[in-house]
């Protein structure tokens, strides 16, 4: 059984139809890339996954015991963040609010929970700090422990890199292909950074309205798409 | 001065202004953190204003004012949230058509019933002689309820003001968190306008949101300092108001802007030193 599994998935806003009958599956451990140009329904597609938009034909679901709010997700940081007067702890510590449900307040091993992942990506020592004084690659670290906290199998990236010099970038890349390898949490990236997309991936989904591609990376890297837009990129 | 302070609390009208006061911004500095930090702070400023039109219609029509004034201005609250969710008015253009016009209907209502007076004056810009014994009771019962729920869902709500669509995405009822906090400024405003003034009572949102964050750097420091600065500010201004005979709700804006002032200098001296 897969983590997702897309059947013939329509997604559309307001009778524009912006994803059409897309077919993929997701296992754990996977890493998957979703590659594609601005416009061609990447982040319609993280909505659905997510179930904050509901789609018009087909269904997705999930198995392996996976639950929809149980996925850890990455969202692109929004404007009012950029003054948010936060702890890193307390905005590592908002990961575990799916495991509350109704009751209210966090319990010890949720606060356990949350120095551990902050541990693993080597920011214990900013849990202080104020998350709007941080540079851009301690806030994606950060998002990326609270992301962590949400989930025990399924990471959701929404292009992680925007806005992050090349040298952290690399740094991020290389940290969640330890965290996919070591801890086994299956890895989605929308990413616009086809050639690192890849590199790191296992498989990658080239959506453009539909799958142009679905396939292992390195099958793509053969196919007559990938080769397209790989070797479009170098020419630019 | 022991003595004057005596004084001050010998007239029933004081306490009550105190009382009401010190609760309705208590309140509204709990909601105005959240407020402030989702680019919310216009919504104080329109719902008073649609309180105003909603006072004015309750009096020309000899109806008890906050029955009439409460259902409309939580209607107009959850509106103005729809409003900024999806609409082709953006939502600042949204608030500031909504507030005009209510004012408009509220000015029309009274010129052509009882004439531009004195309570004109007190609605806009407030009076520490408009709390009743039935307001004391409405503010206990308010404050009551927005602290429970306050405290009960704080977690929920700091994720919610930080990151929305990541509180949604791990199953918080978002939307349902938003109208309650609307719901419950438009209450808190309608009590506390007619002492601060519909002109002023945002201040009660904005300023001691705006003020801890100065100096704050953890979010659960800035909903407390806010409460504090925000409960002091009033306690400060009304009694410059009774010293002074100066209308309560400058005389608490002022207290507030002074607050502002000293916060952003320890801010600035903060940061100096740190680095």
């Amino acid at each position: 059984m897969a983590l997702i599994k897309c059947e013939n998935v329509s997604i559309g806003y307001e009778g524009q139809t912006v994803v059409r009958n897309l077919n993929f599956e997701i296992h754990s451990g996977d890493y998957l890339c979703i590659v594609g140009e601005n416009g061609s329904g990447k982040s319609t597609l993280v909505k659905s996954l997510l179930g904050l938009k509901s789609v018009e034909k087909g269904r997705i679901l999930y198995g392996d015991g996976l639950r929809q709010n149980e996925i850890g997700y990455l969202p692109q940081q929004t404007d009012s963040q950029k003054d948010f007067p936060a702890s890193v702890y307390e905005v590592v510590l908002s990961g575990r609010l799916n495991s509350r449900g109704i009751r209210p307040f966090y319990t010890q091993a949720d606060k356990k929970q949350a120095w551990e992942k902050m541990d693993m990506l080597g920011i214990r020592d900013l849990a202080r700090q104020c998350f709007r004084d941080l540079s851009g690659g301690q806030k994606q670290r950060v998002l990326l422990a609270r992301a962590l906290c949400a989930t025990k199998t399924l990471l959701l990236l929404d292009e992680p890199v925007t806005g992050l010099d090349p040298i952290v970038t690399a740094e991020f890349y290389q940290l969640i292909r330890k965290i996919n390898r070591e801890s086994g949490i299956a890895v989605v990236m929308v990413s616009h950074d086809i050639e690192s997309a890849v590199q790191y991936a296992s498989h990658i989904l080239h959506l453009q309205e539909t799958a142009l591609f679905f396939g292992t990376a390195k099958e793509y890297e053969h196919s007559r798409v990938g080769r397209t837009f790989l070797g479009g990129e170098q020419h630019v | 001065m022991f003595e004057s302070v005596i004084e001050m609390f010998s007239y029933p009208f004081m306490v009550r202004a105190f009382i009401v006061g010190a609760l309705v911004a208590l309140c509204s500095a709990l909601l105005g953190v959240s407020l402030v930090l989702k680019r919310y702070s216009m919504i104080g400023d329109g719902l008073s204003h649609v309180g105003f039109g909603a006072l004015a219609v309750a009096a020309a029509l000899n109806a008890a004012p906050l029955t009439v004034a409460i259902p409309v201005v939580i209607v107009a609250a959850i509106l103005l949230l729809r409003i900024r969710g999806n609409s082709r008015i953006k939502g600042d253009a949204a608030i500031a058509l909504i507030s005009t016009s209510s004012l408009a209907v509220g000015v029309m209502v009274i010129s052509l019933t009882t004439g531009m007076n004195t309570d004109v004056y007190n609605y806009m810009f407030g009076s520490i002689l408009a709390m009743s014994a039935e307001d004391v009771r409405l503010s206990v019962a308010l404050a009551a309820v927005v602290l429970i729920l306050y405290i009960f869902f704080y977690n929920k709500i700091f994720a919610i003001t930080f990151d929305e669509t990541f509180a949604q995405a791990t199953g918080v009822k978002a939307d349902l968190y938003n109208t309650l906090i609307a719901v419950l400024t438009a209450v808190t405003i309608v009590l506390g306008m007619r002492m601060m003034g519909t002109l002023l009572i945002s201040s009660l949102i904005i300023f001691p949101a705006l003020t801890s964050m100065r100096v704050c750097t953890t979010f659960r420091s800035v909903v407390i300092h806010s409460a504090v600065i925000s409960v002091v500010c009033l306690a400060a201004g009304i009694a410059l108001s009774y010293y002074c005979a100066t209308p309560a709700g400058a005389s608490v804006v002022m207290a507030n802007i002074a607050a502002l002032i000293l916060y952003s200098l320890a801010g600035v001296i903060r940061r100096k030193t740190w680095r």
